[in-house]
């Protein structure tokens, strides 16, 4: 994936990958640290949490928790990726591409996700993929990170057996 | 329709030590808000939030006005001079005319103990308490927690002493319940006059030397004299009170150790403080102006948000909780 974001690139060194809290977050990390490795270049990072950017603040259930957004001052300029574990609805996605033009105008934005399970609402699309997997309505797909799980891994949980 | 904290915010007795943590947990997120090029988040759009002051006030209510902007809620202000009011009319007509107009939340500033509740018995809209008498000040006891745990890094075990008019101070009631809910200690000064009777029965200690207070404490909340209220002969003079009460210099210069200091504001600079204290290194007062902002953004959004009916229907049909794994941001 981190190849293939570098062949996105025109100019590395304008990259900023963004991860989209919690996982997306730990996601860009490892493949901002695989790009210095591979290229030499320092790669800018950044972390948003669009749940105030929501389209549904009703339906966010009585706990709402709202992670931390940190973003370099000014993007104008700047070729965001945007890095998210599972790709569904394309409704977060919606809601990073609002929230990242309050904070500047990129030159580009390119999605890059780690599962992309089909079952789109909207119309977007993402330039990188980990893997698709055609998963129906109701299951959930869990993607476990070390960082965060104590282990990597992708889970596929049946709709009966979900929370 | 009830979120995590009930319909109306009308004190910090009703609430448990969880919901204090979640509006506290809540505000961290919305300080970095006021901090972005563009202090502005769309989780409020479309709502409409009538501010209703009948007491002055100045910090409370543009605090209010700029969290609500900044959660791009529609507002509209109504001061008690210059509305059907100041022509008689009740509290429960004016409120529900406006409710007619289809608002959406009351945040309420009201001279009458009780009054904030009294309305939220009586209309849909969310009602959050802006002061209502001598009874509780929810969101600036609130602000006030948060001040603590950002300058401390905690609240369990700190030491609290409110020093002055706790008598007639809604603020000192919410700091109370909300403190030692979450476990911290509190203690109480002032004159005899300007203390409640049986206010060790809320839980509090009291000091009747404010030498005694700041060798005890690890933070002083500095109340105002409530100087509208003095013609009564609660104290006998100002300027005996400063010499008496008057948080100095030098007497911070005596405490065993360094005390955090805090006043809600507006402060008679030569009465309850000194303007060397007030301005001074280890004041955070202008930082509980600025966690205002932040905490009721985090009140409004909690209040505007989290339908657990809705939610519970939601994770079951179109969308997973996570989009990703347990509880992420699909």
């Amino acid at each position: 994936m981190a190849v293939e974001i570098l062949e996105l690139a025109q100019s590395p060194q304008d990259l900023v990958l963004v991860g989209i809290q919690r996982r997306g977050v730990e996601l860009a990390e490892r493949l901002a640290r695989l790009i210095e490795q591979e290229e030499g270049v320092t790669v800018g990072r950044g972390a948003i949490d669009i749940t105030l950017y929501r389209d549904d603040l009703e339906l966010v259930g009585p706990k709402p928790v709202i992670g931390e957004t940190r973003l370099p001052t000014d993007l104008s300029g700047a070729h965001v990726v945007i890095v998210d574990d599972v790709l569904y609805t394309g409704r977060t996605v919606r809601a990073a591409l609002d929230e990242l033009a309050d904070f500047g105008r990129p030159r580009r934005i390119s999605l890059c996700v780690l599962v992309d399970r089909g079952g789109r609402e909207l119309p977007i699309q993402a330039d990188v993929v980990g893997k698709a997997v055609k998963v129906p309505p109701g299951a959930r797909v869990d993607v476990l990170i070390e960082e965060l799980d104590g282990t990597d891994a992708v889970n596929l949980v049946e709709a009966h057996t979900s929370a | 329709m009830s979120s995590a904290l009930g319909k109306d915010l009308v004190g910090l007795e009703p609430l448990s030590a969880d919901q204090i943590r979640l509006i506290l947990d809540t505000a961290e997120p919305f300080k970095e808000v006021s901090e972005r090029p563009i202090k502005k988040v769309p989780a409020l759009r479309g709502k409409t939030i009538v501010n209703l002051f009948f007491e002055a006030s100045t910090r409370t209510r543009i605090s209010f006005e700029f969290a609500e902007k900044r959660l791009s809620a529609d507002t509209v202000n109504v001061a008690a001079t210059g509305s059907s009011v100041s022509k008689g009319e009740t509290l429960v007509d004016t409120a529900r005319n406006l409710e007619a107009m289809r608002i959406d939340m009351v945040v309420i500033r009201h001279g009458a103990s009780g009054a904030a509740q009294f309305l939220g018995e009586r209309i849909r809209s969310n009602v959050i308490n802006a002061g209502d008498g001598k009874h509780e000040h929810p969101t600036q006891g609130l602000l006030d927690m948060l001040t603590i745990r950002d300058t401390v890094g905690r609240i369990e075990g700190v030491k609290v002493c409110l020093v002055g008019d706790i008598l007639h101070s809604r603020v000192a009631r919410s700091n109370i319940w909300g403190l030692t809910k979450l476990g911290a200690e509190v203690a109480v000064c002032g004159p005899r006059t300007l203390l409640p009777r049986g206010i060790e029965a809320l839980g509090v200690r009291v000091f009747g030397r404010i030498e005694e207070a700041i060798e005890w404490a690890d933070v002083l909340n500095v109340l105002r004299l409530q100087l509208e209220r003095m013609e009564k002969g609660f104290i006998p003079s100002l300027r005996e009170y400063y010499r008496v009460f008057g948080v100095t210099a030098e007497r911070l210069a005596r405490a065993p150790r360094q005390l955090t200091i805090m006043h809600p504001g507006p402060m008679n600079r030569g009465v309850e403080i000194d303007s060397r204290v007030a301005d001074g290194p280890h004041s955070v007062i202008l930082e509980q102006v600025t966690n205002g902002v932040a905490v009721r953004m985090a009140v409004l959004y909690l209040l505007a948000g989290g339908r657990p009916e809705l939610a519970v229907a939601a994770k079951g049909a179109s969308e997973s909780p996570g989009g990703g794994g347990g509880g992420g941001s699909e």
